[in-house]
């Protein structure tokens, strides 16, 4: 069975009033001028996993101009864990909040349901840009695998806050820095451990699949130094850089600077220094390799999306691309200006044309 | 519903502002008052004078009474060298309500929160350090709650008690007494199984 959204509906969500959307899990192919809404779709897809969506965006900006009254999405959800009926609203600009099955739930355990990972045009350069991107990034493949990654994640980032205050205000309380270092270390080790899992998968999905799509050779690399795995030497670390941070007045060892280090597999050279089509074929690959290792591990690929995803393929490229999702029977949205950039898929895919009509998105079903 | 006078609209706004009510239940509250006039309303505001009147905080545990020594601290019979620390009064009265422990308690008022501005000196943790020596405390349990701050401040005060040889101890986390293990979330069923004890 694969993970599939067979129901979505819109209200007032970006440049969309109103739309209704009955598909089936086969990939969808979204096609239509410039500024018509498809991004919009997609984000809206988004946010059936944890965290601000593919745009980061918050609630208040995804509400319609110049209404701003708020916004709802309702889907359906088929997959391994059976039907959910999933719903999210948010109001005068609050964060979203989310129902599944009529009651109300957490960021968690939407998480345990819906695994969605996404591939955007800002993450062409993903390669070539900070270390932020490429944790994110990686975080999001992680999380697909480790739902409680998230939790791990904010109790990290929440000792990590508390401890930065403590260095900018230069407190010297060594039992307090002592406390939120203990915190820290037990989280962070468990990102880390999720971190290396995740990579191990994905090395193992690429070896084993027959694929056009580049293998990239992946680690994980602090930005400084080096980054003990072990609970116990983390809190160590910490510790000892207690005074070096104070200068700073951030916290610079943790796995909140673990980069994420690609290599092109078969040429021996790195990610950054590949050429701008390489570089998203890589990405291309991750995608894949993370949806054939959960296929295996979770009974059912993630969700994809792939927003203008045929920029920087050659047709043959595209061909492969979208044989490839076809064959994991993963339901991937797609967005593109034109039907021409999804011909190869022909009846495999179903089709939905995006068009704007006096600043408001329209939705139409195409054969 | 016809409201003209203000003494009883002063009421409904007041009570409105109570945890747990909002305007609607406030004046459903109110006119229950007001029906109930002589078997509660009069009391009832006879009981919130001479709360204002006397409640105070207790010098020692910071429990809330009518007294400058609550009688937890006052009853030598809890002086058996137990000494619960909790973050709230209402968490004290909620450990009292089930009746088991015998100690006496502590309560902080609050957690450590750097973001917030709360450090040590405005919780009352230099007064716990006083008292362990002070009433022959033999083991502090640290019953606050299982969050980042919770957690935080308990290792703070762990790590400065652990020198002094006395033992510590916290709260198990897992199953609720009636829970069914369906409904639980896996972080609660992962800390249940790792408390788990030998039947």
């Amino acid at each position: 069975m694969s993970l599939a959204l067979t129901h979505l509906s819109l209200s007032h969500f970006r440049s969309h009033r109103w739309a209704e959307i009955a598909v089936d899990a086969r990939p969808v192919a979204i096609y239509g001028p410039n500024g018509a809404g498809k991004t919009n779709l997609i984000e809206a897809v988004s946010l059936f996993s944890p965290g601000r969506g593919l745009r980061r965006a918050s609630a208040a900006d995804m509400a319609r101009r110049p209404q701003s009254l708020g916004w709802k999405i309702t889907g359906d959800l088929t997959g391994p864990e059976g039907p959910q009926e999933i719903s999210f609203v948010s109001e005068d600009g609050a964060a979203r909040s989310i129902t599944i099955n009529d009651k109300s739930a957490n960021q968690i355990a939407l998480g345990r349901i819906a695994r969605t990972v996404w591939l955007i045009p800002a993450m062409d350069r993903l390669w070539i840009e900070g270390a932020e991107g490429r944790r994110r990034f990686l975080d999001r493949l992680t999380l697909s695998f480790f739902p409680d990654h998230a939790q791990a994640s904010l109790d990290y980032e929440k000792a990590m806050r508390e401890r930065n205050r403590l260095l900018k205000d230069s407190v010297r309380d060594p039992h307090w820095y002592h406390a939120l270092e203990k915190q820290m270390a037990h989280s962070g080790a468990l990102l880390t451990a999720n971190r290396q899992e995740t990579l191990d998968r994905l090395k193992a999905a690429q070896a084993d699949a027959e694929t056009a799509f580049p293998a990239a050779d992946l680690d994980l690399v602090q930005s400084e130094g080096s980054l003990p795995p072990a609970e116990n030497d983390l809190r160590e670390a910490l510790a000892e850089s207690r005074f070096r941070d104070m200068g700073a007045g951030r916290t610079l060892v943790g796995p909140h600077r673990t980069d994420l280090y690609g290599v092109f597999a078969t040429k021996g050279v790195p990610a950054a220094e590949c050429s701008t089509g390489e570089q998203k074929a890589l990405l291309i690959s991750l995608i894949l390799s993370n949806a054939r290792a959960l296929a295996q591990d979770f009974g059912a690929s993630p969700i994809l999306l792939l927003d203008e995803v045929a920029a920087h393929l050659d047709a043959t490229r595209r061909a492969a691309l979208y044989g490839e999702i076809v064959a994991l029977g993963a339901q991937a949205w797609m967005t593109g200006t034109g039907s021409e950039l999804f011909a190869e898929l022909g009846g495999q895919a179903q089709y939905l044309e995006v068009t704007e009509e006096a600043g408001e998105s329209r939705v139409h079903i195409r054969d | 519903m016809i409201r003209n006078s203000s003494p009883i609209d002063r009421l409904i706004d007041l009570m409105a502002r109570l945890p747990g009510l909002g305007p609607r239940s406030a004046r459903r509250a109110v006119l229950h008052l007001i029906r109930k006039r002589a078997h509660l309303l009069t009391p009832l505001a006879e009981a919130m004078t001479e709360v204002a009147q006397t409640a105070r905080e207790c010098l020692n545990c910071g429990n809330v009474g009518t007294s400058d020594i609550c009688p937890i601290c006052t009853d030598e019979a809890r002086a058996n060298g137990l000494l619960c620390v909790v973050e709230e009064v209402a968490d004290l009265w909620a450990m009292e309500r089930s009746g088991t422990f015998k100690g006496r308690y502590h309560v902080l008022g609050g957690t450590l929160s750097a973001l917030d501005n709360v450090g040590p000196e405005d919780l009352r943790i230099p007064q716990l350090l006083r008292r362990i020596g002070a009433e022959n405390v033999t083991e502090v349990i640290l019953a606050l709650n299982a969050t980042i701050d919770g957690q935080t401040t308990a290792h703070y005060i762990a790590d400065q008690l652990e020198p002094q040889g006395i033992a510590l101890s916290s709260l198990a986390q897992g199953v609720p007494i009636g829970g069914e293990l369906d409904y639980l979330d896996d972080g609660t069923i992962t800390a249940a199984l790792n408390a788990r004890k030998r039947l």
